[in-house]
């Protein structure tokens, strides 16, 4: 329980503004990013010619894909691709 | 705050693969990460996206490790704080003057917990408040625009903000009134 009278109530809300929109929609699909990267790794596992285009341009192996690859992405198809 | 899922529920409801709750969870969390960056720490751009969305991928890999699902405000906070830090130090900026500013970031963190706080509450009294007062305090809107938007007379646009702001006190005391008219 808080007890702060209304014009503190009213600076603290300024302190939480908005978020640039598209930050909170790229957050929420990241389960969807999640198993596309899923699918693309499972493709490289089968296909060393589709794994050698990708590792070359990961960003451009996402971008080919669908996905916006921004560097959260980037980084986690990294580790997948090395750990597979 | 009543009629809100808990954090623990809706941690839980992720883990079980929930995208709803996902959603949900980012929705809750996403001002207070992108506060703890923008204002904590005075990351801006790139920096500040680049955290961002590096504290969700963080949370949403390793929502499994955590200890207890109540749990899930502070260790957001604390591995923003961790990979605010880690990009200050990637880019070199380490100069003595910014870690003062860094070394403010305690008291500014402390508000902002309390902001989350207040913020909650926001969501718990819902619309009409809700709305009016994120347009107000948050999105930094005139009478005029608020009025436009929402297709209320300017002119109470005023009072309408008092009386929500008392609802809203209302709320954080635990006193709150449900279907009060605002």
């Amino acid at each position: 329980m808080i007890d702060y009278d209304e014009q503190r109530i009213g600076e603290l809300l300024r302190l939480l503004p908005a978020v640039p929109e598209g930050w909170v929609r790229a957050a929420q699909e990241l389960p969807q990013a999640r198993a596309e990267l899923a699918a693309i790794v499972a493709r490289a596992e089968e296909d060393a010619v589709f794994r050698a285009k990708v590792v070359a341009d990961l960003e451009a192996a996402l971008e080919a894909e669908g996905i916006d690859p921004i560097p959260s992405v980037v980084a986690a198809l990294r580790v997948r691709l090395e750990q597979a | 705050m009543a009629g809100l899922t808990t954090d623990a529920e809706l941690v839980a409801r992720c883990r079980a693969g929930d995208q709803s709750a996902w959603n949900e969870l980012v929705e809750r969390f996403s001002r207070y990460v992108y506060a703890i960056a923008v204002q904590g720490f005075r990351l801006q751009g790139h920096d500040a996206e680049d955290v961002f969305q590096e504290v969700f991928a963080r949370v949403y890999e390793h929502l499994d490790r955590l200890r207890s699902d109540e749990a899930i405000r502070p260790w957001i906070a604390q591995l923003t704080r961790r990979l605010c830090i880690d990009r200050l130090r990637a880019s070199g900026r380490e100069a003595p003057a910014e870690l003062e500013e860094t070394a403010g970031a305690d008291e500014r963190l402390a508000a902002l917990d309390d902001a989350l706080t207040v913020r909650a509450g926001l969501d718990a009294v819902g619309d009409p408040c809700r709305e009016i007062l994120d347009r107000f305090f948050c999105r930094d809107q005139s009478y005029k625009v608020i009025g436009d938007a929402l297709d209320l007379p300017s002119g109470t646009i005023a009072s309408r903000i008092s009386r929500c702001l008392t609802k809203l006190r209302s709320e954080l005391e635990g006193k709150i009134v449900r279907g009060s008219r605002v």
